[in-house]
């Protein structure tokens, strides 16, 4: 194992400077499939390593089985089901799906369409007049957002008080000690509160006025699992706040970056709609919105290709890199919807594959079969953006567009 | 000519029957187009429509969602087959390279894929099998007739055979409020193909849910009224109930019969390959323009001791497919070896069940994750300290990892704690019933003295 170099390319990918294009860090990555780094933990880098990790049970996502324990992790309440493992994960899991999808709300995607139809169609009404948009501001963050507060019930206009308790959150997800203040930290473990805080009250309130929404049903149904403790309805309502608020608006901007990029592709999906659906799968392996699970826990020793990743150690999945490798996908550098086999790691995979998987594969594609089938000649404006800072919920900060670019 | 070019005029040019219009011949068919074949290609079927998928037939086609004729597989490329539909195979001639159907019309081949698959085994006494009320399920006739005869509400439903078709038929009976009676001559049901620990799980499953559940015991015959409905059952522990619907879940017959004479490795065992898809000849040598795929290829397993294992599972036909088809317009150094472990599923009583790897081959069994008293599990095989195999009940995600363990020959029991692991790990005996088959008698006897001269028979009449 070549340890003295690999530790070099994880930091230098963390490094903002990075944060356009982090592919040929990936690649570099990929030499030492499985590379220790200094501080004890493992990066793991290519597909079929990854996929083997995601599946095996001697995993957890549970930070307590951690031998060090991480600041970020720390006084954050109790957690969704995403850090816990079997049967805890299991049980909130099923609890949380019985509302949301098959097999007892088979139709919830499918019946959201109309809606999610109408909120894109408005959001591109208000571009009328403009010269530049701004597919972030614009479009990309007010759709996934108004979706998800609706499907959690949780008040639209609220949104600029939670917006600020996200960013923190995300912010602080990828804590350094080394090159982080402290007060980043802080202000995460502060934010995070304040959410619960605020959720709490959402669910109190759903208590003594049930209505149609999802904070109402876990708050009152009762299934063979009986029903969630209103700390765990927190919790599972935080998750969903959070992940349905910041994954899909890095995906719908990165798809409309890449097409952009790609001007061909994008009259293609002009001339033939139906070319979306494996489209957003391409965009899932190329351009994914998460690209490393940060953290999981060897809970007993794990074997890992060649490698014997010792209990307790800290593991980071470089999912965003498996879906590039070139042993698993022909030419993975070049965008191909057509592209047979797409087993992408973009949902992760395993027990923890994306809840919310079908909801963001269907929010990607009427946003941009919109998008481009009503945006008037669009160019971008800078490239590469801006960028956020998170490396691993990565995406553009702002995506300039303007139209009638010619 | 090199057989370089001999290759490549049998690829543009050549001729290859395919005998079985089901899921096997289907997916054969396309890779070869997939592979560049585009010489003539003839699809043999013995079933008048076009190919269908058949797990559908007791679940969803069963439940009345999906009607008999919604599961038309649905096709990945255009073949531009020649289909001879509707009429049985009844013979082949290796040397005249003929393919002989049963109304006498002779079809010539350079290069046969055998997908023939199996069909069900009926009940014993055929005048008990004719009553009405009778059925077996393997085609989309018997389901769009069953599906008729639980829909008109009966009283009682007899499931003969406790094995996955028949507990997935006793799972939907009772879905839709049916009583049902489930008959298995083994101690529990599907213990057969997992073994009694998950057998006895299966059992509490069933009685959970309602079922009548006998097991150790034998359907002696079927009693029918003076206008031919069946009635009633009666056992051999001298007990019988009445009922409207009977149903024969026994397994099923590899179709080989029509091979009888052909010099070919057929018999009730099916079909003898290599891990290429090549048939063995009786004597057991490998041929090199005659294939077999699907349910009724029978191929050696290396993980397995190169054990020749035959499968009625769907991935395992549309695997065999794609090697057999690759095999057959490639060249010998660039042939595959079909080595993916069998994957299996079923779903009843609202548990989904998965297995990987092979069961019957495992002295122990052990639950390495989850709760079999909640029915959410996973259970590790092992043979003589290896892991051999997995099932999940409700927990399918894991089962990849335990793929890698078969394939990589870990210990049994496995050795590493995980989350959610029961704290008795405690390996138990699989106990599996005594090996039926070998029962049979022999099926092959060899004559001959000297090595020119040694040659081996068909010993056996098929049933």
């Amino acid at each position: 194992m070549t340890a003295t170099e690999t530790p070099g390319t994880l930091l230098r990918i963390l490094d903002y400077s990075s944060r356009a294009d982090p592919y040929p860090l990936y690649a570099e990555l990929r030499e030492t499939p499985v590379a220790l780094q200094e501080d004890g933990s493992y990066v793991i880098s290519t597909y079929r390593e990854l996929m083997d990790i995601l599946h095996n049970p001697h995993l957890s996502s549970d930070v307590r089985h951690l031998s060090r324990p991480m600041e970020a992790a720390e006084g954050r309440g109790t957690p969704a089901f995403i850090n816990l493992d079997p049967p805890e994960h299991d049980r909130l899991r099923r609890m949380a799906m019985r509302h949301f999808g098959p097999p007892h709300t088979p139709g919830l995607v499918a019946g959201l369409e109309p809606d999610l139809t109408a909120t894109v169609g408005s959001l591109i009404d208000d571009f009328a007049g403009k010269e530049q948009i701004d597919i972030v501001d614009d479009f990309a963050y007010p759709f996934p957002v108004t979706v998800i507060c609706h499907l959690l019930g949780v008040p639209r206009e609220d949104e600029p008080r939670f917006h600020l308790w996200v960013n923190a959150v995300i912010e602080s997800i990828d804590y350094n000690p080394k090159t982080d203040p402290k007060e980043k930290l802080e202000n995460g473990r502060q934010a995070t509160n304040e959410l619960r805080a605020y959720l709490r009250g959402l669910v109190e309130e759903r208590h003594s006025r049930p209505s149609d929404d999802l904070l109402s049903r876990l708050a009152n149904d009762d299934g063979p699992d009986g029903r969630m403790t209103d700390e765990e309805i927190v919790a599972t309502a935080n998750l969903l706040l959070i992940a349905g608020h910041e994954t899909t608006v890095n995906l719908i901007t990165n798809g409309m970056l890449t097409l952009l990029r790609h001007p061909q592709m994008l009259q293609r999906l002009r001339d033939e709609p139906d070319l979306i659906v494996p489209l957003v799968e391409e965009l899932l392996r190329y351009e994914p919105p998460v690209h490393i699970i940060p953290w999981r826990a060897a809970y007993s020793d794990v074997a890992v290709a060649d490698t014997v990743i010792p209990k307790g150690s800290r593991i980071i999945l470089m999912l965003a890199s498996g879906s590039r490798d070139p042993n698993r996908f022909h030419d993975p550098d070049r965008f191909d919807p057509d592209r047979p086999d797409n087993q992408h790691l973009g949902f992760g995979s395993g027990i923890h594959l994306c809840f919310g998987g079908p909801l963001a594969r269907r929010e990607t594609q009427i946003a941009l079969t919109e998008l481009v089938r009503r945006l008037d000649r669009p160019g971008l404006v800078t490239d590469p953006p801006p960028y956020r800072r998170s490396p691993v919920l990565r995406g553009p900060i702002h995506l300039p567009v303007e139209q009638g670019a010619g | 000519m090199t057989s370089a070019d001999n290759l490549r005029a049998f690829k543009r040019d050549g001729r290859i029957v395919v005998v079985g219009a089901s899921l096997a011949g289907l997916r054969a068919a396309e890779a070869l187009r997939g592979e560049g074949f585009t010489g003539s290609l003839t699809m043999i079927g013995d079933e008048p429509s076009e190919p269908y998928d058949r797990p559908p037939l007791s679940k969803q086609v069963l439940t009345g969602w999906v009607p008999a004729d919604g599961t038309l597989l649905p096709r990945r490329r255009d073949i531009d087959a020649e289909w001879l539909l509707g009429v049985p195979a009844g013979g082949l001639d290796m040397r005249a390279n003929q393919v002989r159907l049963a109304d006498g019309r002779e079809v010539p081949f350079d290069r046969v894929l055998i997908a023939t698959g199996v069909r069900a085994r009926p009940w014993f006494v055929e005048s008990e099998a004719d009553l009405d009320g009778v059925f077996v399920l393997r085609t989309r006739e018997h389901a769009e007739g069953l599906q008729r005869a639980l829909a008109a509400g009966p009283s009682r439903v007899l499931i003969i055979g406790a094995g996955f078709t028949g507990s997935e038929i006793a799972s939907i009976c009772r879905e839709r409020g049916i009583a049902v009676t489930v008959a298995e001559l083994a101690p529990a049901p599907l213990v057969g193909a997992l073994g009694a620990m998950v057998g006895d799980v299966a059992a509490d499953m069933q009685r959970a849910h309602g079922v009548d559940l006998r097991c150790g015991v034998k359907v002696t015959r079927l009693e029918g009224d003076a206008q031919g409905r069946f009635r009633r059952a009666h056992f051999d522990d001298g007990s019988a109930i009445d009922a409207d619907v009977a149903v024969v879940a026994l397994g099923g017959i590899r179709n080989t019969e029509w091979l009888r004479g052909s010099g070919l490795a057929a018999g009730v065992w099916g079909i003898a390959c290599d891990t290429g898809c090549r048939a063995l000849t009786l004597d057991g040598l490998i041929t090199d323009d005659v294939f077999a795929a699907g349910d009724v290829a029978r191929c050696p397993n290396p993980i397995y001791e190169y054990r020749l294992i035959s499968l009625e599972h769907w991935a395992n036909a549309v695997e065999q497919a794609e090697v057999a088809a690759h095999n057959m317009v490639s060249g010998q150094a660039d042939r595959w070896p079909h080595l993916s472990l069998p994957v299996f599923w079923s779903i009843q009583f609202g548990v989904n069940i998965k297995t990987v790897g092979v069961p019957t081959f495992a002295d122990e069994v052990v639950v390495t994750q989850g709760s079999v008293a909640d029915r959410r599990f996973v259970a590790a095989y092992g043979y003589r300290g290896r892991v051999t195999a997995a099932v999940s009940f409700n927990n399918a995600k894991w089962l990849d990892h335990y793929r890698q363990l078969i394939e990589t020959a870990a210990p049994f029991p496995p050795p590493f704690p995980a989350p959610d692991q029961p704290a008795d790990m405690k390996p138990v005996p699989v106990d599996f019933p005594g090996p039926t088959l070998l029962a049979q008698g022999a099926t092959v006897v060899v004559t001959g003295h000297d090595p020119g001269e040694r040659r081996v028979t068909s010993a056996q009449q098929h049933r």
